[in-house]
């Protein structure tokens, strides 16, 4: 595999070295002998994580006894961990003439009352100062009553509940608590980035195991893909530590059902093994679809840790608030990662969220709840969205959740063959797509381990909890699509 | 499960002294001069930014911003801090924003700290060096500040304590892979002076050895000093990574703003770190910091500038502390920065009996004491000092003076009673 991905990288970056303003790119030109490593990695933010690791290393050795004026600097923690595709897809949001349906964050404005309780808690002197290190009191709190009715079931907002920075946070606390050399970790591909990198920095192994689309040509739906489960239950064996799971899920916007979470907790617990349930999107669930928390299913609440986010809750990516939730075994060591990493979250953001969550926890059984009016609006956002990428000829994936779908772009035989042919294809098309069409999207072979990128790159992903002008720019885009390209 | 379900690399660092202190000051005590955070608030001007940047009628604030720092801040760093350490900087590639000065150190730690790797740490010391260290899964060495004997009558200060030469070098090894430098040190106060930090310097060129430059109090000098940055002497530069913090330069401890500046070389690998963990920071916090440090640019030197108000100020509170401690027989420590002052509590050793053959260090069980049956919240230093010496100096306690007058005469009430009490019969 190794030699032939890295010239495949190799020629790819050529084209776009220019483009590509990575720091990470100028950094490593500092290890001279190794440029085409280097370019590697900072163009496509696509992992090789073997080959990589071992050509840096190698790299950084031999430069530096070449220089001889600094000795290798960094851990091996972090080797091969630089890239990421953020950093060369996030560029393109700055063009503003770009209709950006890429990065997953809202352009439309959280609710009034949130911004309103930031104003107040910020005019009050306390909340500017620290807080309590593993949440304030006043969102832990909050946190423990909403979830207490979500769960039906008693959560100590002291020891069951940590306050991260970012459910991004969370899964970092989560991992350094309880992943380390010799445990295997399960990803389920496609998989938000992060997951990876982190479980690999933490020393362990990440195993992955891919969703598959079960049912044959038409119906295009997120419920369409599903684990298979016996090999599922083949990943599984004595080092696997934890499974990740993310519901609902990002990319592919799948529900998991009770059975479907049933067939995970049986292999966990016959494992002993933990979860880390990722459901920063749990609000964001449209009709005929219930969310459902494997934390609740026997047997599972002491051993998962269930992550939320106050970006997804409330349309707020940028107050970098997130939580987990779990039995105090666990928590506790969670703890003990964040008071040795960042020791406390911003006040008045968490003060302002607690009241926030006070004024929704209030009306719960009141369907102007945000929870579930953000929820509505934005399943007519996706029904807008699938039926101008359908009259577009795109084939997108109906998500059952969340706020980005997933489209087969393949049917559009779009001919990029010629360019940059060591790419994937959907790197390729949402190139394409962002310098002619003026439009971006995430190519889904971003979320995928190396063995299934190529069962994922016909697909790119939309963002569409977009404003109404957003996605009005992105159809008159789709609807001039196929007089450009015929 | 069998086995411990909590990582090997968690070992050793769960105990904290904050989570106890805190809960102690938050239970018993009246005056809290414990915990290091303000109790006045931030400056009109950086509310101000605050609120504006929260209600901007384009709300996309509230929304994530640039994973390394939000473009106007890393901007206003670079220019601000450009011109103190008297280079060009790169926005982009020297300077990342982290959340406090707190990540700023852990992404040092775990971007350049691995099994086999000394850290030379200079006690008494910031307490989450050590846990850091051990969680990065390198090895604390440790090398005291030793306090010279005062002029006959007069009161310490804190550039009394100091570095022995021979015996820092000798903390140098093969092995040695950083320094941690705080200057202005917590909790002594101590403002390392440029012939201390050309010996420290001299030594990491020597050594090839990093410098995590740990700066947060570098405005809060007094008396006419003034805080000299180790990364502009020579030979320093290329090896040593800035930290910073928004919570200590603008009285907002709670906004969690930090940063770190070096060289892309360095820089580059804690931008891996911070991805892998945090990613992003707020937003609005971020932006507000921005607005505060063009305001500062603008009034650098004059008598406007907040940072030249803010130090006048607390010399001001650290002078009325002192002498408050000095007349009940507290021997302060006259810091010559921070908002911290270290006071000699053996004159009042009699309200606190010793208990032999305990485990805890004397110091702090008189901490614990003082708050709960006085009201009064300080920290013991002996929590800032290795297991291995923590009853080296164990007859010390550290005050913060960053609070409104009213806190500190309520303070000094405290102590003068208490001094009463154990004079009469």
């Amino acid at each position: 595999m190794s030699w032939y991905c890295m010239t495949r990288r190799l020629g790819s970056c050529e084209g776009s070295r220019r483009a590509c303003n990575s720091q990470f790119f100028s950094g490593h030109i500092y290890y001279a002998g190794m440029l085409f490593a280097s370019r590697s990695f900072c163009c496509l933010g696509v992992r090789t994580y073997q080959l990589r690791t071992d050509l840096l290393s190698r790299s950084i050795r031999l430069a530096a006894s070449a220089t001889m004026a600094f000795r290798p600097k960094n851990t091996r923690r972090i080797e091969g961990l630089d890239s990421n595709v953020w950093v060369e897809f996030t560029k393109v949001a700055a063009d503003p003439s770009i209709v950006n349906l890429g990065q997953g964050l809202p352009d439309i404005s959280p609710p009034a009352y949130v911004k309103e309780e930031l104003a107040k808690a910020a005019a009050v002197d306390r909340l500017n100062q620290y807080t309590r290190g593993f949440g304030h009191p006043s969102l832990v709190k909050a946190l423990s009553q909403v979830y207490e009715r979500v769960c039906g079931r008693k959560i100590d907002p002291l020891t069951d509940i940590l306050v991260t920075v970012g459910a991004y946070g969370s899964l970092f606390s989560t991992i350094q608590a309880l992943i380390e050399e010799g445990d295997e970790v399960i990803i389920i591909e496609p998989f938000y980035d992060c997951y990876e990198p982190m479980v690999r920095m933490a020393g362990a192994k990440p195993v992955f195991i891919p969703l598959r689309y079960k049912n044959d040509g038409n119906s295009a739906s997120s419920a369409d893909w599903v684990l298979d489960p016996a090999e599922l239950a083949n990943k599984f064996n004595s080092k696997t530590k934890a499974i990740i799971l993310n519901t609902p899920h990002n990319p592919l916007g799948k529900v998991f059902t009770r059975e479907e979470l049933q067939v995970i907790a049986d292999l966990c617990i016959k494992h002993d093994t933990l979860c880390i349930s990722d459901e920063v999107y749990e609000w964001l669930v449209y009709k005929g679809n219930k969310h459902i928390k494997i934390a609740t299913l026997p047997g599972m609440w002491e051993r998962t840790i269930t992550i939320g986010s106050a970006g997804k809750t409330y349309s707020v990516t940028g107050w970098k608030l997130g939580w987990s939730i779990g039995p105090q075994n666990l928590i506790k060591h969670l703890q003990v990662v964040h008071q040795n990493t960042l020791y406390t979250c911003p006040t008045p953001l968490q003060e302002a969220l607690a009241q926030a969550f006070w004024i929704d926890y209030k009306r719960m059984d009141d369907p102007d709840c945000y929870f579930y009016s953000l929820s509505r609006e934005l399943e007519s956002k996706r029904d807008r969205m699938a039926q101008l990428l359908q009259e577009a000829g795109l084939k997108p994936v109906i998500p059952d959740g969340g706020y980005f779908m997933i489209v087969d772009v393949s049917t559009l035989n779009v001919g990029l063959s010629g360019k940059d042919d060591k790419q994937p294809y959907d790197y390729k098309f949402v190139k394409w797509m962002i310098t002619s069409k003026k439009l971006s999207a995430i190519p889904l072979s971003a979320f995928c381990g190396p063995e299934t990128k190529r069962q994922f790159e016909k697909y790119i992903r939309f963002c569409f909890i977009k404003k109404d002008s957003t996605l009005d720019a992105a159809e008159v885009i789709l609807k001039n699509w196929n007089k450009q390209t015929a | 499960m069998s086995r411990p379900v909590q990582a090997r690399r968690l070992e050793g660092i769960d105990k904290n002294i904050w989570v106890e202190f805190v809960k102690l000051a938050a239970t018993y005590s009246t005056v809290n001069l414990g915990q290091g955070f303000p109790d006045f608030p931030p400056p009109g001007f950086l509310k101000e930014a605050f609120l504006r940047a929260l209600s901007e009628e384009n709300h996309m604030l509230h929304q994530y911003t640039r994973a390394f720092g939000h473009p106007p801040l890393v901007k206003i760093l670079a220019q601000f801090f450009g011109k103190l350490l008297g280079r060009e900087l790169d926005p982009m590639t020297n300077v990342m924003v982290t959340v406090g000065a707190y990540q700023a150190l852990f992404c040092c730690f775990q971007a350049f700290i691995g099994e086999g790797d000394e850290v030379i740490i200079i006690e008494p010391f910031f307490d989450c060096y050590e846990p850091m260290v051990k969680m990065a899964g390198g090895t604390t060495v440790f090398v005291p500040l030793r306090p010279k004997a005062p002029k006959d009558g007069k009161l310490m200060s804190s550039a009394d304590w100091q570095l022995d030469p021979a015996e820092l070098a000798s903390k140098f090894s093969e092995r040695t892979k950083a320094i941690v430098l705080n200057s202005p040190n917590n909790p002594l106060g101590k403002v390392f002076s440029r012939g201390e930090l050309e010996l420290i310097a001299e030594l990491c060129v020597k050594h090839d050895v990093l410098c995590f430059s740990d700066e947060v109090y570098e405005w809060l000098v007094y008396d006419g000093k003034e805080h000299i940055r180790i990364a502009t002497l020579q030979g320093m530069w290329d090896r040593t990574v800035v930290i910073g913090s928004a919570g200590k330069t603008f009285s907002a401890t709670g906004w969690k703003v930090g940063w770190t500046m070096g060289p892309n070389r360095l820089l580059q690998h804690l931008r891996t770190v911070h991805q892998n963990s945090a990613y992003h920071c707020a937003t609005l916090a971020q932006e507000a910091v921005a607005q505060g440090f063009q305001r500062e640019l603008m009034l650098y030197g004059k008598p406007d500038s907040y940072f030249v108000q803010l130090p006048e100020e607390l010399q001001k509170k650290r002078d009325w502390l002192v002498q408050s401690l000095d007349a009940v027989g507290m021997k302060p420590i006259i810091p010559e920065g921070t908002y911290f002052l270290v006071a000699d509590i053996s004159k009042f050793r009699s309200s606190v009996p010793d208990v032999p053959d305990s485990d805890e260090p004397y110091d702090s069980r008189f901490a614990k004491w003082m708050v709960k049956n006085k009201g009064l919240a300080a920290i013991p230093l002996s929590a800032f000092y290795s297991e291995a010496h923590k009853n080296n100096y164990n007859h010390f306690i550290r005050f913060c003076f960053a609070k409104e007058e009213a806190t500190l005469k309520a303070a000094n009430d405290i102590l003068q009673k208490w001094k009463q009490e154990k004079t009469s019969p």
